[in-house]
Parts: structure tokens; C-alpha cells; sequence
């Protein structure tokens, strides 16, 4: 069957299975690898994206699924390398050492944008009864929290600057 | 990891969900997909037709109709997690939902797809059992309404027959305020090893079972005034829960004992 | 000021955080097929019959190859005496009759063996083609468990006439416990674990023009070419091993295994371009584990807490396939006697088969299995004479003045400050508060108890270190730099690491120093990532060629400037050589680099060493609700000493991942399998995982007592999980110790901690 995905802003339209998952229509129809596959059992998070703005584990989801709807991976958070052009979250990943090896890290991420979209300033309990759902085995997981925290309060920072100046405006 | 082979069809009405589903043979309905999906990456389900219902908007709701809620069955757990209104009404619900699985699985997953999947070791048919809640059901001969004690029937089997679809779960609105959700897991990402939902004096137990279940044993014991620590020791009479990796027998016979008792005295600082 | 020592964010993750990694699976070489492997469904059977007809005719089927089409291999390793036809051939530690093939020939051994593969053009197709594959399998009885193992009455490899592999050690000296007042002895396991990296085992391979090019999620590309150049019959030149981004390892890729062999010479064998990642499941039942030893303990010694005598008995489990059966044990038997300081130490251990996954090498490789059995013991000990298990420790532990330490068991401890360990981590944790809310909860009867668990730990790093470590470093005409280091990180952050040690003896800014590794093309010798080896080893390398870079580029800038050497410094803030005194004198790297000719300005070096000893104590500190038995952990505090930190941020990153896999052995994950070997946690639904709530953020303190080489270091990527096991079970024992409790296997999961109190109690 045709899918069309608009996939980090873009459409990927593709004939494909019916049975066809939606993180390998990312993965081999957008070309875009940075998603991972982990495990068998929609257990450990690797493949989380966001669809319609919330995470979703594309491994249980089929690409049709997708259809006409919009889908945005790590690749689509920041267009460059550059440390002032990454979202506030990869910045912070990076910061706070949130990341070893890197394969849990795609997903890992679109779960903490998805989580500081619903609850702009979680306690650390939270932001890990958030990640549950997605594994790590590099980093123990403190340094992740301590990222998507520190992500938090730059959020934080940013819109209470943004606060400011719009009162001084006033 | 990936499925067997089968047909894709999509839905754009219930009536045609349930159109497509009685000209097909070994046909599913595809709600969120995070019941049955999983059993088919590992083939463990084999359907050769997958209707998608997904995109039925009109079966996500939540509505207040003054003496009982209606939650329509394809509103995701986030949704019903969410929801001040059942906040309000029905904290049960609204709590439980927000215990299934994690923040990915709420998103996509629904609380049809979930009853429809009857699985003894989820959480919300416990929660639904306790709330005497009555599924509605529309089929090729038309709409009729089950009741949550007649809705389950064994591991992974419901009510349901071939081809029909439940649209809409209807719940009364309780009686008495108090409430408790226990989910006992070794890991927090894990199925209940036992779990207790309690509004008032119904009391509805998790993975006890083939089938959720009501502790009858100890709402009579409430019922004929026992303190909730005398009624929670009744909590396994005449249950015969499994004995798997997961726990003994002996295990979860305790655990519910101990659950029971934690929750009614919980649901009591609700009242 | 140096940059070695500062917290430095990695080089390494702009790339991972924007675009990805890339991983075997990530890659698509031109005509791509994918592998499937068909796995044994049981634990031991003969095969009677393989049929790959019906899969042959699957959609999109290229081949489907079994042990029969292994025509073109190489030749056997020489006849190493030990007896028994060798077939199919790996060059393992254990050949001869215990030899472990390719594909399954007659046999399978556990469920998950390979025995067949098919290849396809989508990996869709793959699984569906290895459904069709018929393989009749004539079951035979299953040796589970240590004890049917020893027993004997089913041998997995009726030519050795036995399940036992190998015995090691000394034999029991009881003489030894003699003179003590207080003798205790316990049995308890060492569960098996599954190292579950998040990416698991993959390969990619092309065979053209009479080469070989295998990409490999591997710790160590060079050792990979070299174990396929041998199986597969080539020359190493013909052969270019590249390990990609490599999703972690911990141990169990280590080289490559037979799974990944067979996908490179599938390669070779049919000219096409191949492609394999495992799924999960298979992960979990074909990548070799770790751990699994029974454990007996002796412990003796006097009522005011000294420790005379220790003496551990080991059955070594090694699976199926005896990969790494002596070799575990070993370092067990080696590091027996811990921190301690005890005048009779003896270990023994015993290895046999089991029809399970083969055990190897596991974040700790054997050291963990050592600290853990004897930090039960001290407590066993300290609970039997009524101690503290803290001062117990402080008793015993080898004091400063000892170092080097000669151990009882023939280590050489290099150096150490285990007592000042100890007191740092319990003042750190609040040691005596926490004993003093503990007390209030037992005098009040609450349900939540605290429980308080203490490990003091020392372990052995880069143990092979004779075989050291390589680097090249390149200083070119733009004065940017190269290193080319043996090292394979997988997450380590090494690329970093070097890139700082590089800026700090040359001046030349870390945005400057490029820092390759994996590929044989451009580094044919190294020895890889593992047992905690690459600072001290490979991180030393590169500060070497850059010692030597640094007197060449003396005699070059020399030269230059018109001076003698003698006159000359180089500004490393500025990177720049000058006359002294006379700044106006500069010339840049790229000036001096220009300079040297048609040799370029480089330096190699092959460092080799001494293993070194990391060491420190650990708190863990749990909740336990006792009347469920859920334990939880709510703190952990530690003192890791790994000499000189290069980089808090990485070093302190590695203890992080560390404790979590510690924690995890002592209260969740174990692989386990019913009687008839069929595994029971062959997904992560079941093998449970520990995930980030189910941890505390960590405390960690600061200890340096810095190696005998130039960077100071000794290894820490397994000292956090040899510390925190340990202190973690300790703790939850520690929570029920008063209603009587004195053991409770790992993992300490809600049902065992129930059983364990009512036990104690005398209740059912």
C-alpha cells in the first residue's frame, strides 16, 4: 500500500508492505537511521519518535498507521551540529554527559521533548517515572535525568526572559 | 520482529469497521495496536485482515451524562489519564490509566483496545470490573450492552463475538467516593504482579486469574461490617491465581491479601 | 593550568546527538542482502535433518546455508595434543573434543544455536524464509543446573566422557580453620546475567577483488581480523575489519563470535553483500552471558572481627560452549581474598557445560563474582559475631603501609588506601545517621525498614597489559593532528579523552586532534577495548608518541629559530615553540611540521605495562517494605579510586553505568531457564531490565591515588559494578537482619525477600 509520512517537516510518500513497521519506514523509505530498533517487545524506548507532537515506539506502530500524519525524529530537532542551532534538549544532553555509546540516545531524547511538552517542569521522580520506558545500559541513567532536568530549567530560563521582556514591553 | 503477512484495511465509520470485519476471515480490529501488535511481531497472533479503526475520531470521547460517564473506546490512556473531568468523577479510572505501561504506550494504546484484549494481568478490566461498568458493543446485527462481569470470559477472550467492534464503555457514577489503585511490579515498567482496584465497597482484583476478578469474599466481609484488615484476609478465598516466573501462587495469595487491605484503608481516607 | 584533570564535554556528541550514530544496521552497501539465522528451538538434541528446500523457494531468497556448504574454510589449528577431531574450527580456549562449531553439525546445544541461515533481499522476507526451513531435531535430556552438570549422567560432549571442563585452585586446606572461634560457611549463587547492550551483535561483509571488508559491532577490530583471517583460511591483508559505531558491549563482543563469522564468510562464500543485526530475542538467548558460578564460602576467624581464613569453592557454569570456562574462574580464584588483609586464603573452581547460552566475559569478567562472595562473607561473618560490618572491614582491610601487596592468591596489588576508602564513603553517606534511623524504624516495627549494605572492593585492570596498546600521532603541515589509537571505544569517549592528553603536552587545541580508530586498513595492530585497559594502556600510548613528538619537533623548531635545543620551550597555551625569552621567536606546529621532511613529524609507540589495582567501598542504601519484601533502592554512595581522573565527566560517566549494572545483578535481572532448558527470559518483557526508575541519582566521591605511569591511572569501567553488587544485596539483607534473616540470593526480588523473612520467622 502507498504511505505518506510528513516526516521532520518533509513527505515520504512510499509503496510499501501493509505489514511494513513504522521505524523501518523511517529507517530505510526516509532514510533516516538515527532511530534505532532494540528489542522485539516495545520494551526498551529505542525507537521512539513523536507522532502528532507525542511519542509514540514506532516499532509498534505501523507505517500505515502513519499515514498522512506527521512524524518528527531526532535529525528533525536541530538542522545542524552546531551547539547554538541544537534544541535546548540535545544541548543539555551533551552538557551533562547524557549520552555514551549513542543508540538509546535518539530515542532517549524524543521521549524527553515529548515529556517537557506535557510537564515543563518535572521533579527528578517524574523525569524518571517518565523514561521508564526507555533503556540504557551505558549511562545509569543520572546524567540523562540530570539533562532532561537541566533542559527543563533552560526552558524555564527562556520563558521567563521571554516573560520579562514582553512585561518591559507592556 | 515482524508480522506475518496480512491485508490492511482502513475504516472511516464504524459501520464500515464493522462491515469489513464480517466479509473477512481471521480479521482484527487495529485500535492503538500496543495489545496486538506485540503479539504479532512475535507471531504469536496471525490475523490475515487488520482493520484499522484508528482514525475513528467520533469513538474518542469523554462524556459526563449526569448519572454515569461514557467513555467512547478508542480514547487513548494519556486521554483518560488526563481528563479532568473523570479527575473528578471517576479517579479510579483516571489513575489506573495512568499506571498502564509508559508514557509512549499511553499515547498510543486505548481503553477499548485494552478490555477487548482481555488480559487478565492489565490493568483497566480490573478497574472496570470494580465499576460495574457495561460495554457497548456494535455488531453486524446491531448494538447491544454487556456488563463488565459478563464481558470477560477467559485469558485473551472476551464477550465479543467475530466482527464486533465496542465503541463505547459506560460507567455509573459511584456511589461512594472512596477509591484505591495498588499495582504491585518488581520494575515499575512491568504488568501488575498482582493489582487492586477499589471504589467504595466493590473490590476487583488483577492477574488473580484467568479473568479479573471480584474479591466477593471480601465485599461480603465489608458488607457484614468487618474492619478492612479482618475483610483483606479473604482476599484469595476461592481464587486460583497462577504460579508462573513472575510469583507463586503463594506469592500472589499474599500480595493480594496484603494489597486488599492497603487499599481499603486508602480508599477510607477517601470517603 | 593542564587541561588533563577538568571536566571537558565530548568531541564525540554533537554527531551522535544530531545525526546519529552509525551502526551495522545503519549501513547500505551497494546490493545488500540481509541474513536470518534459523536458531536450535531446543535446549540438546541431535539433528537427524535439515531441509531448506521450502525456504529456497521463498520471495526473495539468495541462499540458504547450513554446516554442509562450510567447504571453504580454512585449515584447522594444529593438533594442540589435547585429543578428539576438530571441525569447523574456532580458535577458542577450549578445543579438542570441546570444540564449538559454526553451524550445529549433529548437535545442538542450547536454544538459540545457529544451525542454518538464509539470506534475502529485505530482512522481512528473512524472517518469513527462516520459518520455511525444516531442521528435525531428535531432543535428547537436558543438562540444567549445575548439579545434573556435575552428575554426569547426560554429557553434552560424550568425547570428553564428562561435563567438567576444567578444575583449577588449591585443594581445601581445613588445617586452616583451625584456631578460629568463629567459623562460618554458606552456598549461594552468582546468578547468570545477560549483558543486553542496547545494539546487539551485528555484521556487515563484501567480498571483492579478493578482498574482504567486514564491518563488525566489535571491541576490537584487529583481534576480529585476525580470529577470521585463521577460520577462513586468508592472509590479514586480504582482509579490512571496521568496527562503526558500536552500541555498547561490556564485554560480550569481544572479537566476534561465531554468528558473525558465519555472516562474514556467507559473505566470501556466495560474493554478495551481507547484512545481519540480531533482534532482541536473539540477543538474549545467542550472546554469550555472564556470571553463573555457585559459590561456597568459608570464612573463619576471631570474636573481636579479625578474619584468619577464607576459603571459596567455585562451580563455574560456562554454558554450552566452554568460550571462556578456565579463564573466568581464574581471575575469581585470583582476586578471592578481596581488600583483606587474611593470612590464609585459598579458592578453588570447577567448570562445566550446561545445555544454556555460553557464558564470557561480563562487565567485571570474573572480579565481580571474587568481591561479591567475600563481601557476603564479612557480613556473614560480622552478623555471627554480633559486629558492625563496617568496622568489621576496617579490621581487615590491607592497611597503607602493605603496597604493593602480595595477595594469598598471587596478586600483586600495586597500590592502594582502602581504610581512607572506607571512612570517606560512610562519612559521605552518613553511616552512623543512617544506622540510627534504621534503629528507630525496628524499634517502632514500621513496615518500611532501612537497610544499610557496605562493599570495600579491589579489582584487577588491564589485566593483560604485557599485551599493551598501540597509537600513532601525526602532526601535519597545517598543524592539525591525527592519533591513530588501538584502543575501540564503544561509548568511553576515548576520542576525547586522547584528543585532551594531545593538547596537553603539545598545545595543540583538542578542536585540532582528530582521533581514529577501528579500521585494519589504517591501524593493523591494537588490541582493543575491554577489562578496563584503554587509559592506562592506550591513553598512555598517545601521550608517549606525543613525548616523542615533542623531541622531534625540538630538533626541528631548532632548526627553525637558529637556536639549540637547549634554549627552546614550547608554549602549550598557545602551542607554540619559542626561544626563551624572546617571544617575538615563535613558530607554529604547522611551521615545524612543515620542516620535518618526507617522514613527516610522527611518532608510534607500542606501550605495554603492569596490570593495576582500582579499589573503594560502596553504601547502598534500601528500603524494604516487609510485608511484600519489594526492596528499593533510595541511595548509593561511592568511593571509586582509579589513580589520576583525566576527565570527571568521562570517568565519573563509566562509575554511573557501572552501578547501575551492579545494582541491577543484586535486585532484578538473572536469566533463568525451567528443566528442560527452554530459557524463561528470552525477551525484556522477562528479563528485567533495570530501568531509571528503579534508580536513585548516585553520590559519588572523590579518591586519587594515582598508577605508577605517566597519566596516573588505573582502570574504572567495571569498578562501579564490582562494588555496588555487593553492597546492594548486603543492604537488603541488612533491612531484615533483625527479624532473623541472615542470606538472600541475587536477585533479591520481592518473593525471595518474603520467603527469606518468613523463613527467618518460622512462618509458611
Amino acid at each position: 500500500m502507498k504511505v505518506t509520512v510528513t516526516v521532520n517537516g518533509s513527505q515520504v510518500e512510499a509503496e510499501v508492505p501493509d505489514r511494513t513497521l513504522l521505524v523501518h519506514f523511517l529507517r530505510e523509505q526516509a532514510g533516516l537511521t538515527a532511530t534505532n530498533v532494540g528489542c522485539d517487545t516495545s520494551s526498551c524506548g529505542a525507537c521512539t519518535v513523536l507522532l502528532d507532537g507525542q511519542s509514540v515506539k514506532s516499532c509498534t506502530l505501523l507505517a500505515a498507521q502513519a499515514d498522512s500524519r506527521a512524524v518528527q525524529t531526532m535529525e528533525g530537532l536541530a538542522s545542524s551540529d552546531d551547539p547554538d542551532a541544537m534544541h535546548p534538549v540535545q544541548r543539555a544532553f551533551r552538557a551533562e554527559h547524557g549520552l555514551q555509546c549513542g543508540f538509546c540516545t535518539p530515542g532517549m531524547v524524543m521521549a524527553a521533548v515529548s515529556l517537557l511538552a506535557e510537564n515543563s517542569s518535572p521533579t527528578e521522580d517524574e523525569v524518571r517515572a517518565a523514561l521508564e520506558g526507555n533503556l540504557c545500559r551505558c549511562t545509569g541513567y543520572h546524567n540523562i535525568v540530570r539533562a532532561v532536568l537541566a533542559a527543563a530549567g533552560e526552558n524555564q530560563s527562556a520563558q521567563a526572559g521571554a516573560a520579562a521582556a514582553s512585561e518591559r514591553q507592556a | 520482529m515482524i508480522p506475518v503477512t496480512f491485508t490492511y484495511q482502513r475504516a472511516s465509520s464504524v459501520d464500515e469497521a464493522v462491515d469489513l470485519a464480517s466479509r473477512g476471515e481471521e480479521t482484527k480490529f487495529l485500535a492503538g495496536g500496543h495489545s496486538l501488535l506485540p503479539l504479532m511481531k512475535l507471531r504469536l497472533a496471525v490475523p490475515e485482515t487488520l482493520i484499522d479503526i484508528g482514525r475513528l475520531r467520533e469513538l474518542s470521547y469523554i462524556r459526563d451524562d449526569g448519572s454515569h460517564l461514557a467513555v467512547g473506546a478508542l480514547t487513548s490512556h494519556h486521554d483518560v489519564a488526563t481528563s479532568d473531568v473523570l479527575a473528578r468523577e471517576l479517579p479510579l479510572l483516571a489513575h489506573a490509566a495512568s499506571q498502564v505501561g509508559d508514557p509512549q504506550v499511553r499515547h498510543c494504546g486505548t481503553i477499548g483496545g485494552s478490555l477487548a484484549h482481555g488480559d487478565s494481568a492489565a490493568d483497566l478490566p480490573a478497574v472496570v470490573l470494580a465499576l460495574d461498568a457495561t460495554m457497548i458493543v456494535r455488531g453486524p446485527a446491531g448494538t447491544r450492552e454487556i456488563g463488565a462481569s459478563e464481558f470477560f470470559r477467559g485469558l485473551f477472550e472476551t464477550a465479543l463475538e467475530d466482527g464486533e467492534l465496542l465503541t463505547e464503555i459506560r460507567i455509573p457514577k459511584p456511589a461512594s467516593p472512596g477509591w484505591s489503585f495498588q499495582k504491585f511490579t518488581k520494575r515499575a515498567i512491568d504488568w501488575a504482579i498482582v493489582g487492586v482496584a477499589v471504589q467504595g465497597g466493590n473490590v476487583a482484583l488483577v492477574n488473580m486469574g484467568q479473568t479479573p476478578v471480584r474479591a466477593t469474599a471480601v465485599e461480603q466481609a465489608l458488607a457484614s461490617g468487618a474492619a478492612p484488615g479482618d475483610a483483606a484476609a479473604h482476599a484469595a478465598d476461592g481464587l486460583t491465581p497462577s504460579g508462573d516466573f513472575s510469583a507463586s501462587r503463594g506469592y500472589r495469595e499474599h500480595l493480594a491479601r496484603v494489597l486488599v487491605g492497603r487499599a481499603l484503608t486508602e480508599s477510607l481516607t477517601r470517603n | 593550568m593542564s587541561i588533563l584533570g577538568t571536566r571537558v564535554v565530548r568531541t564525540e556528541d554533537p554527531r551522535l546527538l544530531t545525526k546519529g550514530g552509525t551502526y551495522v544496521d545503519d549501513m547500505r552497501l551497494p546490493g545488500m542482502a540481509r541474513v536470518t539465522f534459523v536458531r536450535s528451538p531446543v535446549a540438546h538434541a541431535m539433528i537427524t535433518g535439515i531441509d531448506t528446500s521450502a525456504a529456497l523457494a521463498a520471495p526473495g531468497v539468495v541462499a540458504a546455508l547450513t554446516a554442509a556448504d562450510l567447504t571453504d574454510l580454512g585449515p584447522p589449528p594444529p593438533d594442540d595434543g589435547s585429543g578428539g577431531e576438530v571441525n569447523e574450527t574456532l580458535p577458542l580456549p577450549a578445543g579438542g573434543p570441546w570444540t564449538e562449531p559454526l553451524f550445529a553439525v549433529d548437535r545442538v546445544r542450547y536454544v538459540g544455536e545457529p544451525v542454518a541461515m538464509v539470506i534475502t533481499d529485505d530482512r522481512y522476507q528473512g524472517e518469513d524464509a527462516a520459518e520455511l526451513v525444516s531442521v528435525d531435531y531428535e531432543p535428547l535430556p537436558a543438562v540444567v543446573g549445575y548439579d545434573a552438570a556435575l552428575a554426569g549422567s547426560t554429557q553434552l560432549f560424550p568425547a570428553a566422557g564428562t561435563n567438567v571442563v576444567v578444575v583449577g585452585g588449591a585443594p581445601a586446606d581445613d588445617s586452616a580453620f583451625e584456631g578460629c572461634e568463629v567459623v562460618v560457611e554458606r552456598t549461594f549463587e552468582n546468578q547468570r546475567l545477560a549483558p543486553i547492550p542496547m545494539e546487539g551483535r551485528a555484521a556487515a561483509a563484501t567480498w571483492e577483488d579478493g578482498k574482504l571488508t567486514a564491518w563488525v559491532s566489535t571491541q576490537n577490530a584487529q583481534i576480529t581480523r585476525f580470529v577470521l583471517a585463521g577460520v577462513l583460511g586468508l592472509d590479514p591483508g586480504a582482509i579490512r575489519v571496521v568496527a562503526p559505531d558500536v552500541g555498547g558491549g561490556f564485554g560480550a563482543k569481544v572479537a566476534l563470535d561465531r554468528d558473525a563469522i558465519l555472516v562474514v564468510w556467507a559473505a566470501k562464500h556466495i560474493g554478495h553483500a551481507l547484512s545481519w543485526s540480531e533482534t532482541r530475542s536473539e540477543n538474549l538467548l545467542g550472546m554469550t552471558q555472564g556470571r553463573a558460578q555457585r559459590q561456597t564460602v568459608k570464612i573463619g576467624g576471631s570474636r573481636d572481627g579479625r578474619i584468619q581464613a577464607y576459603r571459596l569453592d567455585i562451580v563455574q557454569d560456562a554454558g554450552a560452549y566452554p568460550r571462556m570456562g578456565g579463564f573466568l574462574p581464574f581471575f575469581t580464584r585470583l582476586m578471592a581474598t578481596g581488600a583483606y588483609d587474611i593470612p590464609n586464603v585459598s579458592a578453588a573452581s570447577t567448570t562445566v557445560v550446561t545445555n544454556a547460552t555460553p557464558i564470557a566475559a561480563y562487565r567485571g569478567a570474573g572480579r565481580p563474582e571474587a568481591t561479591a562472595a567475600i563481601e557476603r562473607a564479612v557480613d556473614l561473618f560480622a552478623a555471627e559475631i554480633g559486629k558492625d560490618p563496617a568496622d568489621v572491614r576496617r579490621m581487615n582491610l590491607i592497611p597503607d603501609g602493605k603496597f604493593p601487596y602480595q595477595s594469598p592468591c598471587g596478586a600483586v596489588y600495586d597500590s592502594g588506601a582502602y581504610t581512607g576508602a572506607l571512612d570517606k564513603v560512610l562519612a559521605g553517606a552518613g553511616y552512623r545517621e543512617l544506622r540510627a534511623e534504621q534503629a528507630r524504624r525496628r524499634e517502632r516495627g514500621d513496615v518500611l525498614q532501612l537497610g544499610i549494605g557496605v562493599s570495600s572492593y579491589v579489582e584487577i585492570t588491564a589485566a593483560d597489559a604485557a599485551g599493551g596498546e598501540t597509537a600513532q600521532l601525526i602532526v601535519h603541515d597545517n598543524g592539525t593532528a591525527t592519533v591513530y589509537t588501538g584502543s575501540s571505544a564503544h561509548g568511553q569517549g576515548h576520542h576525547t579523552a586522547w584528543a585532551m592528553i594531545v593538547e596537553a603536552e603539545l598545545g595543540i587545541e583538542m578542536a585540532k586532534v582528530t582521533v581514529i580508530h577501528g579500521d585494519t586498513d589504517l591501524i593493523p595492530l591494537g588490541t582493543g577495548t575491554y577489562g578496563s585497559r584503554s587509559l592506562q594502556l592506550g591513553g598512555v600510548a598517545v601521550h608517549r608518541t606525543a613525548v616523542e613528538v615533542k623531541e622531534q619537533a625540538r630538533q626541528l623548531a631548532a632548526d627553525l629559530l637558529e637556536a639549540s635545543e637547549s634554549d627552546l620551550e614550547l608554549d602549550t597555551g598557545s602551542g607554540t615553540w619559542q626561544v626563551r625569552g624572546d617571544p617575538a621567536s615563535s613558530k607554529t606546529w604547522a611551521e615545524v611540521a612543515s620542516h620535518a621532511g618526507d617522514g613527516g613529524l610522527t611518532a608510534s609507540v607500542h606501550h605495554t605495562a603492569q596490570p593495576t589495582f582500582p579499589f573503594g567501598s560502596h553504601v547502598a542504601v534500601v528500603e524494604v517494605d516487609t510485608e511484600t519484601g519489594k526492596a528499593r533502592l533510595i541511595r548509593h554512595v561511592t568511593v571509586d579510586d582509579a589513580g589520576t581522573v583525566l576527565n570527571p565527566v568521562l570517568f565519573d560517566g563509566q562509575r554511573h553505568g557501572g552501578i547501575a549494572q551492579g545494582v541491577a545483578q543484586a535486585l532484578y535481572e538473572e536469566v533463568a531457564y525451567d528443566a528442560d532448558g527452554n530459557p524463561l527470559t528470552s525477551t525484556l518483557v522477562d528479563y528485567a531490565a533495570i530501568t531509571a526508575a528503579e534508580l536513585p541519582s548516585f553520590e559519588l566521591l572523590t579518591s586519587e591515588t594515582p598508577a605508577d605511569n605517566p597519566l596516573g591511572a588505573k582502570g574504572i569501567g567495571e569498578a562501579g559494578t564490582i562494588g555496588s553488587t555487593p553492597a546492594t544485596q548486603n543492604a537488603v539483607i541488612d533491612a531484615v537482619s533483625h527479624l532473623g534473616v541472615r542470606h538472600i540470593d541475587m536477585p533479591a526480588t520481592p518473593e525471595r525477600v518474603w520467603a527469606a523473612i518468613n523463613a527467618a520467622r518460622g512462618t509458611l
